[in-house]
């Protein structure tokens, strides 16, 4: 009896350990009991009014709430290009400058500073999210039809990225003043809960949607197992990785929106500075294969938290914001490692010659 | 390949060019492409082009960049990628910076901190890419993501050395004999170049004796053209990729300190984008990205190419901050482009 419960015990445990759960779920673990046995206060929220005179809540756990949202999104997009095209964007941080540069340009009308909005924000959004996907596209183009790795492909939007931004509004700083603005990166009179949170909980709905109603996730994982058998299966690959291009320009194009929105302005070379290292992170924490194939969206999404979690825990003690890729460098290294496949068969090895003893 | 290989080289012109190996075919269209180029600039801009020392300031300030160029090259060429050497140039320049000034150091030990932190970014993402099969272009993206990190650790304010002895060295001029000019008010004066660019020539000569009469030299192309075929060849895979990127990490350590002796300060800036400069340099030079194919003296003369573009698009006209970061990457993009439509004709 007792030995039957060992055995059920183990099961789950080795069932837990193989869950893609697994690492996202370790991570914020020990995140958590770091944090609440160096310093509690980490976990406090209060009340606040803010500079617009709105009631509105405070604290970490709200600043990882609304900075994680925005990352949660580009994870959305990375996990799918991650899945199709079996390579990273490495060009989400300047892509993400020319969409916010664009919605400005729109808003501002080419007048840096404009009174009033010479177009709806509804509008600048659209027209940005299609120069988003079009950028995107260009990446899918590059990867798809001239076979170039994903990482070189996105290399040249990632050096041009930022000129591109900067060329848009011919280099000044366009303000925007009107208040209705700033909802979108900050707080909407009346509700205490950062707007970006909706934004994600909307992106997340859709895509969730999308996954569940069309042969999207299937496609795109067909197409990153194995790209032959799934052209003879009458899918067409290069579509598919276009198309997962294209969707991750959407996400940019909404998190350009919302990163332009919080300042209510742009500078063109710290604006989403270093995102596209978070990016990748969250599709490794949340358990994805880096070189394609199978994906889950939801341990990405969560991924995309704890990235968070860990920026504003590192901030905590007094990182500076250009040292922290130093540290978020270390926890790649050190998934990747944990996911090489050499490591695993060496500890799956080891793990049955410690079961073969106790056998005997 | 073997398309070439059947038509006989019938003699003349068209002969020559169809028994060429890929290699030889690349670098041809590059050096032809730079002399065209530059003899172009001399007719259509003249100004600064027709003085040797143009030339001669193109070099002094690309050398770190021809060296760098030449250790992703070879890391190229064995069929991986290091996106990091930038990022380790920021470091070398801000440990030797902070070593000098603030530790009162000599330039000799200087050299020494330069390599050795080449050398272990090298022997640790080429363990990495080697022994653990794990993608180059995400363990390097964190090698370049970890050196910037820690570069603005070691001290986030740039300045400029004071050091004696470096600097010294820094303005040391060697005169290139018979390529000087007489400036307007009719004095002779001498061209010169600086110490980096003499060890980036030096490197150049190296690698490309390396590559092209040694068995290890042999065994990166062998690995970069076909894994399998270089196993039954009884060539160490494994062994062969960590040595590539050691060697690119020592290469950037060396272009480091070179690019540290040209600019003579520690900044986070420093060298920003050099990895991107580097990896276009090579594919105009011929280099391969699906590995195996690629030549050093073609790589020197890509990063003549790239930076003589630069050049032109400035004195153009064009010298809005945007354009060159533009540019740049629809050069890179173009030589993409070619690369990928040469390959797959190949194919068929």
């Amino acid at each position: 009896m007792q030995n039957q419960n060992k055995s059920g015990v183990s099961v789950f445990l080795g069932r837990l350990v193989r869950s893609q759960y697994f690492i996202p779920l370790t991570a914020l673990l020990l995140l958590a009991v770091f944090n609440l046995i160096a310093d509690p206060a980490f976990f406090k929220i209060t009340v606040t009014t803010n500079s617009a005179g709105n009631r509105v809540l405070a604290g970490t756990p709200i600043t990882i709430l609304d900075y994680g949202s925005e990352l949660a999104i580009l994870a959305i997009g990375m996990t799918l290009v991650t899945a199709a095209a079996k390579g990273q964007d490495i060009s989400v941080g300047a892509a993400v400058a020319i969409a916010g540069s664009f919605i400005l340009r729109m808003l501002s009308g080419g007048n840096a500073n404009a009174a009033t909005l010479q177009m709806p924000i509804i509008c600048a959004f659209l027209l940005g999210c299609i120069v988003a996907m079009l950028f995107g596209a260009f990446n899918g183009v590059l990867v798809a039809f001239f076979k170039i790795q994903p990482m070189i492909a996105t290399l040249i939007l990632y050096t041009a990225g930022r000129s591109i931004a900067a060329w848009f509004n011919n280099n000044e700083l366009p303000i925007i003043k009107d208040a209705s603005f700033s909802y979108i990166g900050g707080f909407i009179p009346g509700i205490p809960i950062p707007t970006p949170f909706f934004i994600m909980v909307i992106c997340v709905v859709i895509i969730t949607l999308v996954l569940k109603f069309t042969n999207l996730r299937l496609y795109a994982q067909a197409v990153g197992i194995n790209e032959n058998s799934a052209r003879l299966n009458g899918l067409n690959p290069a579509a598919i990785k276009i198309l997962s291009f294209v969707i991750l320009g959407l996400c940019v194009a909404v998190v350009g929106l919302i990163k332009v929105s919080r300042v209510s302005s742009i500078n063109y070379s710290v604006i989403a500075k270093d995102i596209e290292m978070d990016a990748i992170l969250a599709v490794a924490l949340g358990g994805n294969s880096l070189s394609g194939g199978k994906f889950n969206m939801a341990t990405s999404i969560m991924g995309a938290y704890i990235i968070q979690f860990l920026t504003q825990t590192l901030y905590k003690y007094k990182v500076p914001s250009e040292a922290l890729p130093a540290y978020k460098a270390v926890v790649v290294i050190v998934l990747v490692i944990m996911s090489a496949p050499t490591v695993r068969e060496f500890f799956s090895s080891r793990m049955k010659k410690v079961k073969v003893k106790e056998v005997a | 390949m073997s398309k070439n290989n059947t038509t006989a080289p019938s003699g003349g012109l068209r002969g020559k060019w169809n028994s060429m190996t890929d290699t030889n075919k690349l670098l041809t269209i590059t050096v032809i492409a730079f002399f065209l180029m530059y003899i172009g600039a001399m007719i259509f801009l003249k100004g600064g082009f027709l003085r040797t020392q143009t030339f001669f300031n193109i070099l002094n300030a690309n050398a770190a960049l021809i060296v760098l160029s030449c250790g992703l090259s070879l890391v190229m060429i064995t069929g991986s990628i290091d996106i990091s050497v930038g990022g380790v140039t920021a470091l070398i320049t801000m440990c030797c910076a902070v070593y000098l000034d603030n530790m009162g150091g000599n330039v000799a030990v200087s050299v020494l901190i330069a390599l050795a932190i080449g050398l272990a970014f090298g022997a640790f993402q080429g363990a990495l890419v080697a022994f653990l099969d794990i993608q180059p272009f995400i363990v390097t993206l964190a090698g370049m993501f970890f050196a910037k990190g820690m570069t603005t650790i070691v001290n986030s304010n740039p300045f400029n050395v004071k050091n004696e002895g470096f600097t010294a060295l820094k303005n040391t001029r060697i005169t290139v004999p018979g390529m000087g000019f007489v400036n307007p008010k009719g004095i002779y004066v001498d061209a010169y170049v600086e110490i980096g660019v003499v060890i980036a020539l030096l490197v150049v000569v190296v690698m490309f004796c390396m590559l092209r009469w040694t068995k290890l030299g042999r065994a990166f192309y062998a690995v970069g053209g076909n894994v399998q075929s270089a196993l039954m060849l009884g060539i160490n895979v494994k062994k062969t990729k960590f040595l590539a990127h050691l060697i690119c990490g020592l290469l950037s350590g060396i272009g480091g300190y070179v690019y540290f002796l040209h600019s003579g300060n520690g900044a986070v800036t420093n060298a920003a984008g050099a990895e991107m400069n580097a990896i276009a340099s090579s594919i105009i030079g011929g280099t391969m990205l699906t590995g195996g194919v690629g030549n050093i003296i073609g790589t020197f003369f890509g990063v003549l190419s790239f930076s003589t573009i630069q050049n032109i698009v400035t004195s153009a006209g064009l010298d809005e901050a945007w354009w060159t970061g533009i540019t740049k990457a629809a050069i890179l993009c173009l030589f993409l482009v070619i690369q990928s439509i040469v390959m797959s004709r190949k194919k068929k």
